[in-house]
Parts: C-alpha cells; sequence; structure tokens
C-alpha cells in the first residue's frame, strides 16, 4: 500500500503547490489590479485609519487629519480652505483627491519610497504607520494677498521665486471649502460636490496650472525674446503701422484702441513698453513661426509639468502661415498658456534667461520629524542668454515706470513687467494679464496675475487696469515678508 | 542492504519540546502583537494566556511521553502553532467587532473550546493504546457517520445558517457533524476497505485499459456518492460533500491501487456537482461567482453574489507581500473573517509570507501523516492514518481554494485556524489519532517469536517492507522490495513484547 500512498502524498504536495500559487497570484501577480478596484473601500479605509500627514504652509498646517469617532478614524480637515485650495485641492472618501492631496499622497500616507526606512522600522517596532507631513513653499502672506487681490474675479495668480523656481503663491478663483468635501457625511459630500463641478467658473479645477488662457500681450515678451536672440537690439527699429494688412488674407491686426503705436518705424523696447500689436506682428511674421516656437519651447511651452501637482501643457501652435503667425506673435490665434507658464517667462527673465522648475513641496518630514527628503531647485533650461534677459528686463522696467503697466508700481523699488489684454470670443469681455517681477536688480519673486473677462471692469479691462494691482500687491507682500 | 545495523531510534519527545516552545512562541507573539497592533498595549492578559496556551500544549506532550513515546515529534507542534495563530487572529477580529459594536467574544469562546479539545485529544491518547482496537468498530463508526451527515435534517434540530442546512442545535449549543462524521468516515472506509480490498482491487473487466470493478462491488462508493450528493442537494453544502466524497475516493485507491476507482469517482461527482448546478439555483450561483467574480453584478448580488469572495481577495491584496502587520487592516470588513474567511484575514495582516508560512505547516503537517501512513504496518493503520492526513490536506485545499478563487468558493472550516467548536474538535481528534498510529509507526519492532535474533530485523519497518514482521521475519538482501502488494492479516496483529 506505500505505493500509492506516496502517490497521494504527491497529489497533496501538489494541492499545497497549488494554493501557494493562488495566493501569491492574489496577494502579489493581481494585488496592485485588486488595490485599485474602485469597490476596494479597504484602501480608503486604511488611508483614512492611519493618520494622513498634514499639508504645511509656513510652520503651520492647512490640511490635516483629526482623529475623530467614526469608522474611518481620522477627519481631515482645511483652515483657511479658500484660500489654499489650488494647493491642497480636496481628499473626499467618495470623490477621490486632487492637487497637492493627490500628488503627494504617497508621502502623505507614509507610502513613499522615501519614507521605506521609516515604514521598515514601523513594521519591526510594531508602531501604527503615519503619514508624512508635506510642507510646501508657499508663502502665506503672498498667498493672502493674491486671494484678496482676486476678490470675487475669476482668474489665477501664481508666484516664483525666480532664484530657485519655489511657488510662492498658487490662487485660482473662485477657491472652494475642501472641508465640505472631505466630510464623512457621504451625501454631503455628494452634494458639495454635484453642486462645486457645475458652478460657474468651476472651483474644482485650478485655473492657475489646470486651465489655459490666450496669453495676449504677455507673450509679446516671448516674441522680443526671439528676436534678441536671432540678432536683433532693444533699439533695433521696426516697422509699427497704424493697421498691419496681413499677407494671403484680408485680416488686419490694429493696435488697442485703434491708434498708432507713437512712431513708425518704432524700436522694440519702445514697441513692449507700449505694447504695439502691429510692430509685433510684424516682427512675428519677420522672425518665423519657427523661431518662435522654438524660443516658446525653451520658456516651457508644449511641455507639461509636475510641481508635482500636473500643469497642463501650454501651447504653441504649429504650422502657421504668415497671418497666424503675426497673430501668435502677440499671444492671439491658438496661442494658449496657463498662469503658471507666463510666470515661469517672467521668472526665467529674471534668473538672468535661466529657467528654474518652479515647485511646491519644500521638504517631506516623516511623523517622527526627521526630514525624509528635500527638494533641490534644478534648472528646467537656459530660455534667454543673459544679456538677452537684461535687455527684457530694462525693456520691462519702461513698462511698469511709463508705459501700460504704471499701476503696477511700488515706490521704492524697481518693478518689472508686462500687461496683457487678451480677446476671447467675440462680444465676450477681454482676460486681463499681468506678468512681473521685482525688484529688477535682485528679483525675489516673479507673478503671473489673470482676470478672467475684465472681472469686475468688464469691458473696460485691461491688464493694466486690473491684474497689475494685484500683482503689486503680491510683489509687496513678498518683499515685506 | 548487505548488513544490517542496528541503531538507536530516536523517539523525538525532546525535538518536540523544542519545537513546541517555538510554536508557543508564535502563538502568543502573534497575540501580544495583535493588543500591540490594535491598542498599542500589550494585552494585560498575555502572559496568562501563554501560561494557558503552553500548559496546554505541555499535557499533551507529558501524555505523549507516556503513552506514545515514539509519536511523531513534529505533528503536535505544528498543531499548536495553528491553533495558537488561529486563537490570536480570532482576538484581533473580536477587537474590530467590539469597535464596531457587532457581536464578538468569538477568541474566549475558541479558548474554551482548545482546552476541551486538547483533553479529548489527550484522552484518545490515553484510552486508545493502540488504534487497530478502532477496527472493531468499522460498522459502528458507518451508522455514526452517516447519522451524523443526516443529522442536521432532522427537523427541530437542523439549522440552516446562510443557507446551508448543516448545523445541528442542541440546549442553545450549535454543531456542524459533519467536521465529526469525516473522522467516523476515515474509520469506517479503512475497516472497510481493508478487509474488502482484493474484491475490489482484483475482480472485474478490463475496458479500454481501466480495470473495472465489478458492479456489485459499486454498491458502497454508489451509498457514499449518494449521501455526498444528498449532502450538497440537500444540505446545501458543497465542501462537505467534496470532503466526504473526495476522502472516500482517496481512500479507495490507497486500498487498491487502481486509478480505475479514481476516474469512476471524479466522474462520478463531477457529473453529479454539474447536474446539480443545472438543477439547482444556489450551486449554479456558486459557479457563477466563481466564474465571475468580478462582475459588477454577480458582486452586487446577495445572497449567492460574489461579495464576500472579492472583499476576501480585496483584503489579502491589501496585505500584499508582507501585510499590515497584525492589527492593523481591517479583516473585519469580510464577512465570516473569524471562520470560513481566516486565511484572507491572516493574509491581510501576515501577508503572502505568512500564508505561505501556514500553508507549508499544513502541508509538512499532512506529509507527516502520510510518513506516519508508510511507516505503519498494518493496513488499517496505513488507510487510517492516509485517510485522516487526506481530510486535512483536503479540508484546507477545499477552503483555501475557495477563499483565493482556485475552485468556487464553499464553506468550510480552515482546520486549527477558523474558528468553530466543532472543527477544532474533530480536528484534534484526528491528530491525537495521527499521532497514536505514528507511535506505533515510529516505535522500534519487537522481539520476535521463533527464535530470531532481533538485531537482525529492521528497527523500523521499511518503506517498501510493510509485511508484518512475523510472516516474513528476515528480510535482508533486497527481499522487500518484491512485495508490490503487501498481505496484511485480517485480525490486529498480536505482538509480543509490546509494552510492560
Amino acid at each position: 500500500m506505500n505505493t500509492p500512498l506516496r502517490r497521494l502524498a504527491t497529489v497533496m504536495l501538489v494541492m499545497f503547490v497549488a494554493l501557494m500559487g493562488a495566493s501569491t497570484w492574489v496577494q502579489y501577480v493581481k494585488a496592485p489590479e485588486l488595490n485599485s478596484d474602485s469597490r476596494n473601500v479597504r484602501t480608503l479605509y486604511r488611508e483614512y485609519g492611519n493618520a494622513r500627514g498634514p499639508i504645511v504652509v509656513a510652520g503651520d498646517a492647512v490640511a490635516q487629519s483629526v482623529k475623530v469617532d467614526d469608522s474611518y478614524g481620522y477627519q481631515r480637515t482645511y483652515s483657511d480652505g479658500d484660500t489654499y485650495s489650488a494647493v491642497t485641492g480636496f481628499y473626499s472618501i467618495v470623490h477621490g483627491s486632487t492637487q497637492l492631496e493627490h500628488a503627494a499622497n504617497d508621502a502623505l500616507t507614509g507610502r513613499g519610497d522615501q519614507l521605506f526606512f521609516t515604514r521598515l522600522r514601523d513594521l519591526i517596532t510594531g508602531r501604527k504607520p503615519e503619514g508624512a507631513a508635506v510642507e510646501t513653499t508657499i508663502l502665506p502672506a503672498a498667498q493672502r494677498a493674491a486671494r484678496e487681490g482676486l476678490g470675487d474675479q475669476q482668474g489665477a495668480v501664481v508666484a516664483i521665486e525666480p532664484s530657485t523656481g519655489r511657488i510662492l503663491a498658487l490662487v485660482s478663483t473662485p477657491g472652494f471649502d475642501p472641508n465640505a468635501l472631505a466630510t464623512h457625511d457621504v451625501a454631503a459630500a455628494s452634494s458639495a460636490y454635484t453642486q462645486l463641478a457645475g458652478a460657474d467658473g468651476n472651483p474644482l479645477r485650478s485655473n492657475a496650472t489646470l486651465e489655459t488662457y490666450p496669453p495676449g500681450s504677455t507673450f509679446k515678451l516671448v516674441t522680443a525674446a526671439t528676436a534678441l536672440e536671432n540678432g536683433y537690439t532693444a533699439d533695433t527699429e521696426i516697422p509699427a503701422p497704424t493697421v498691419l494688412d496681413l499677407p494671403q488674407s484680408s485680416a488686419t491686426i490694429g493696435n488697442f484702441g485703434g491708434g498708432g503705436c507713437g512712431s513708425d518705424p518704432i524700436t522694440i523696447a519702445e514697441a513692449l513698453r507700449v505694447s504695439c500689436n502691429t510692430a509685433f506682428g510684424q516682427l512675428g511674421m519677420d522672425l518665423g513661426d519657427d523661431a518662435i516656437r522654438e524660443q516658446a519651447e525653451k520658456f516651457g511651452f508644449d511641455s507639461g509639468l509636475t510641481i508635482p501637482m500636473d500643469v497642463v501643457k501650454s501651447v504653441f501652435p504649429a504650422d502657421l502661415n504668415a497671418p497666424q503667425t503675426a497673430q501668435s506673435a502677440i499671444g492671439q490665434f491658438d496661442v494658449r498658456a496657463t498662469p503658471m507658464q507666463m510666470a515661469m517667462v517672467a521668472a526665467a527673465i529674471a534668473n538672468d534667461g535661466v529657467l528654474m522648475k518652479p515647485y511646491t513641496v519644500d521638504r517631506v518630514r516623516a511623523a517622527d520629524l526627521s526630514v525624509v527628503s528635500t527638494t533641490e531647485p534644478s534648472v528646467l533650461s537656459r530660455a534667454v542668454s543673459a544679456s538677452t534677459a537684461q535687455q527684457l528686463t530694462d525693456m520691462m522696467l519702461g513698462v511698469v515706470n511709463s508705459g501700460t503697466g504704471t499701476a503696477a508700481q511700488i515706490s521704492g523699488v524697481q518693478v518689472a513687467g508686462k500687461t496683457g489684454t487678451a480677446q476671447t470670443t467675440e462680444g465676450a469681455a477681454p482676460h486681463a494679464w499681468f506678468t512681473a517681477f521685482a525688484p529688477a536688480d535682485n528679483p525675489q519673486v516673479a507673478v503671473a496675475v489673470i482676470v478672467e473677462h475684465g472681472g469686475n471692469a468688464g469691458n473696460e479691462a485691461t491688464g493694466g487696469r486690473i491684474a497689475a494691482p494685484i500683482a503689486r500687491a503680491v510683489i509687496e507682500a513678498v518683499l515685506n515678508s | 542492504m548487505a548488513t544490517v545495523e542496528a541503531y538507536r531510534v530516536r523517539a523525538g519527545r525532546g525535538v518536540e519540546l523544542g519545537l513546541l516552545v517555538l510554536a508557543i512562541a508564535i502563538g502568543v507573539g502573534a497575540y501580544a502583537l495583535v493588543g500591540l497592533g490594535v491598542e498599542g498595549v500589550v494585552p494585560p492578559d498575555a502572559a496568562g494566556y501563554g501560561a494557558g496556551l503552553a500548559g496546554l500544549a505541555l499535557a499533551v506532550h507529558l501524555v505523549l511521553r507516556w503513552r506514545a513515546p515514539y509519536a511523531d515529534p513534529v505533528i503536535l507542534p505544528i498543531t499548536v502553532a495553528l491553533n495558537g495563530l488561529g486563537l490570536a487572529m480570532i482576538y484581533r477580529i473580536d477587537l474590530a467587532y467590539e469597535s464596531r459594536e457587532m457581536a464578538h467574544g468569538f477568541a474566549s469562546r475558541q479558548l474554551v473550546t482548545t482546552a476541551i479539545a486538547v483533553a479529548l485529544a489527550a484522552a484518545v491518547l490515553i484510552f486508545l493504546r493502540d488504534h487497530r482496537t478502532l477496527r472493531r468498530f468499522t460498522y459502528t463508526a458507518m451508522v455514526v457517520a452517516l447519522a451524523l451527515v443526516m443529522l442536521p435534517l432532522v427537523p427541530g434540530l437542523g439549522q440552516t445558517i446562510n443557507g446551508a442546512r448543516i448545523w445541528v442545535s442542541v440546549g442553545g449549543q450549535s454543531f456542524q457533524p459533519a467536521e465529526f462524521a469525516k473522522i467516523a468516515l476515515a474509520i469506517f472506509f479503512a475497516g472497510y476497505l481493508v478487509s474488502n480490498r482484493d474484491t475490489l482491487a482484483l475482480a472485474g473487466p478490463k475496458v479500454a485499459g481501466l480495470q473495472l470493478p465489478r458492479a456489485r462491488d459499486l454498491g458502497p462508493i454508489l451509498v457514499v456518492w449518494a449521501v455526498s450528493l444528498a449532502v450538497l442537494v440537500v444540505q446545501r453544502d458543497l465542501g462537505t460533500s467534496l470532503l466526504l466524497f473526495g476522502v472516500f475516493v482517496a481512500m479507495l485507491y490507497l486500498a487498491t491501487e487502481r486509478i480505475s476507482w479514481v476516474v469512476i469517482g471524479l466522474v462520478m461527482f463531477v457529473g453529479g456537482a454539474m447536474a446539480a448546478a443545472s438543477a439547482f439555483a444556489h450551486v449554479a450561483a456558486r459557479f457563477e461567482a466563481w466564474l465571475h467574480a468580478m462582475d459588477p453584478v454577480v458582486f452586487e448580488r446577495f445572497p449567492g453574489g460574489s461579495g464576500q469572495l472579492v472583499r476576501g481577495l480585496f483584503g489579502m491584496a491589501s496585505g500584499g507581500l508582507f501585510g499590515t502587520g497584525l492589527g492593523n487592516g481591517r479583516p473585519d470588513l469580510v464577512y465570516a473573517a473569524e471562520s470560513d474567511f481566516i486565511m484572507a484575514s491572516l493574509g491581510e495582516e501576515l501577508g503572502l509570507t505568512g500564508i505561505l508560512a501556514i500553508l507549508m505547516l499544513y502541508a509538512i503537517l499532512t506529509e507527516r501523516g502520510m510518513r506516519t501512513a508508510i511507516g505503519v504496518r498494518d493496513g488499517f493503520g496505513k488507510l487510517l492514518a492516509g485517510g485522516l492526513a487526506f481530510v486535512i490536506a483536503l479540508q484546507t485545499f477545499v477552503v483555501v481554494g475557495g477563499i483565493t478563487r482556485l475552485i468556487p468558493l464553499t464553506g468550510l472550516t480552515t482546520p486549527f485556524l477558523a474558528y468553530g467548536g466543532s472543527s477544532l474538535l474533530a480536528n484534534w481528534v484526528a491528530v491525537a489519532l495521527l499521532l497514536r498510529i505514528s507511535d506505533d509507526a515510529r516505535r522500534p519492532a519487537p522481539a520476535l517469536v521463533r527464535g530470531v535474533d532481533p538485531d537482525l530485523l529492521p528497527p523500523e519497518a521499511d518503506d517498501d517492507y510493510d509485511s508484518p514482521p512475523h510472516r516474513t521475519p528476515i528480510s535482508v538482501g533486497g527481499g522487500g522490495g518484491a512485495h508490490e502488494r503487501d498481505f496484511e492479516d485480517e485480525q490486529p496483529t498480536e505482538r509480543i513484547g509490546r509494552r510492560p
């Protein structure tokens, strides 16, 4: 009877090997798929059951998990949620998460690679794992100034420290209160979500990073940079007719207000100061769309970015004919830019032509307060030469000191800026843009502001009138802190 | 085998004691970690708990030293380790249920049951001096087994829990009689088959290379088949049905060495199960929940959907390779996390590593059972040990295979781990029987009559040498290898000089 016993023993062994194989299939091979299954409440429960790390602004938590007595264990709460909503995003049981809550989730839950040793120690010591704190680069004064400056107008503000790429302010309006979405009352959270998702201006979507706009005249900085990099100087005279007839079509480009630009021809510096459309339209055609596109891409156009939240791609369109090139050179036609992108243009000029990679997460600190990672500033690209940057700076000083951007003047501080008033659809008020940096000789902050459809000023709006004062307030807030 | 050397057989009690210390450390360590994981402190009663568990294990150990000194030294430690792990996990799930204000207190009940089960196992070892005694009760065992299987169908006594009528309630206590039936059946099969193996094995026509049994020999297998299907259909218990029939087929094969029995058995069972699947909605639902588990419609359906299965898979997946750690997962999100789905709970908190370790324990435990069967000299003992080892292996396979979606899910408890008094008692008795048989298997051969020098005998039954020693007392020089089939005596062997 021993032969069948041995055979049966082998069969039993095969049965156990099959069980081991099945367990490995479930717990290793299929685990990622099962864990990401939307019906798997466990992932969520576990995230809630462990203390999720806070999002910290200048030492204060703007988002943190507070122990509560329900089945989740912790409630995510936001202080001053509306001001910081574009930074933190929200963290909801039913609707997922956005912005830093989403992008920095690995650190906040304590699952990130950089927290491996912390986890290992927790595993060995049996400590309940805790999420890490995400310390942001946001400067509260700048953030508040930007939020107050936008008020009830729709728009966005981005402020960057040019020498590092640290993002000092990131505001999108209308904002929202993430607490309404983070509540464990599923019905209330859903109703808040539905209401916000359908609200005017889509509060849940950050205008600063996820929305693109026609950049209008602020794009003339890129066109001017292209010219200076291709043999022109600030003093090169270019034609500036009252009306620019576009070849191959009956279309024309006029100037704001319909007049001339003061002289014809005009220097590039002067054309930028008064934001002369016809001069830049012609200059664009002379330079060609490829040259402008190449320059735009050095500033960051045509590629996405993570800061670590996603920034959508700003676009300089491809395959342009001459009239389209002329339109694009003044930031119209199909040119689209995020407020983040325009802040990067200003920041690169401010930093002697070197574009630093923008970032919002300064440090990740484990629950035991040890720093597990620090973001080191890194160069994204050399956008323009140092001499081009210097000439552009001088030209932008002219804009603020005596041009279209005088509203951004700050006593005792040299502010370099550029206005933009971007046409949108027929009949709608234009977007008001302003991008600037200061102090010009030692830039501490570069900022981009957009107020959609003229904000409270409506059709009367210009970048200089509506957006420039907000930029000034943000610059002052940075310089005063 | 030119020379035969006598050597001293290591009884293995010292090894057993060492392994027991390890097993108790696992159980108590897990218990302490649950407290640390859930509440941040070692449970205040951890020391007392550890002492209790150690006391129980030590008691069995001492009984073995007294009554079965040559018993297999690995079986008891593995059983203690599994039982201890199960207790810790049930305690952990208790704490989760308690915090959710659900019914709890399973751990303390399981602890009491463990004590009773250990006492029962010790009693078996003390009072059953020779496993061959059981052979006298072959047909008693059959009657008991059939009665136990049918008991839940008795009106007023049987209870339907979660759609399966496999429970008996007496005086507020619920039992799953099928758990005990499997042991009674193993005894019956062993006794029946050892007497009838020759007729079952040799007679009958040969068709397409398969030696078929005679029609009249098919009688008993038809009865068992019918009972299994009745369990499946009437009691709605696919697992027990599969278990009872599987054990019978396996033991039939052991006794007859004829693969035709296995083929016939599998064909009959699969045929019956498929017929049942097409005729009965609850069986069909089980199959659908298995094949289309992730389908949202099947997932949401209740009862008869795959919700429990898939939630168990979610739990195991969230455990990943190393698990969340005891007390840090959410095993309580799965229905029956403390009983049928305890392996999913363990998978979540101990990870794949833990699951593989536990499966390895089961594999070693049951293979030690098979080694016992190979080592023991009498046919009844071989069949009984093989049957008991296989029943534990098959039960583990059916329940863990169901949880990991290897096979359709059935309601069986994981031996030793899962909450459930009947299962724990029955499996401890099975282990006691295995220990008893292994004592016989590993005991050095006794001095023989007819003046043969005992030093010339193999000290332990050789693998190819399973004839009773007094038939072919000296089998040196490869003589044992000639025995393709062994010829056991019909009656328990009287040995001389067994015990003082």
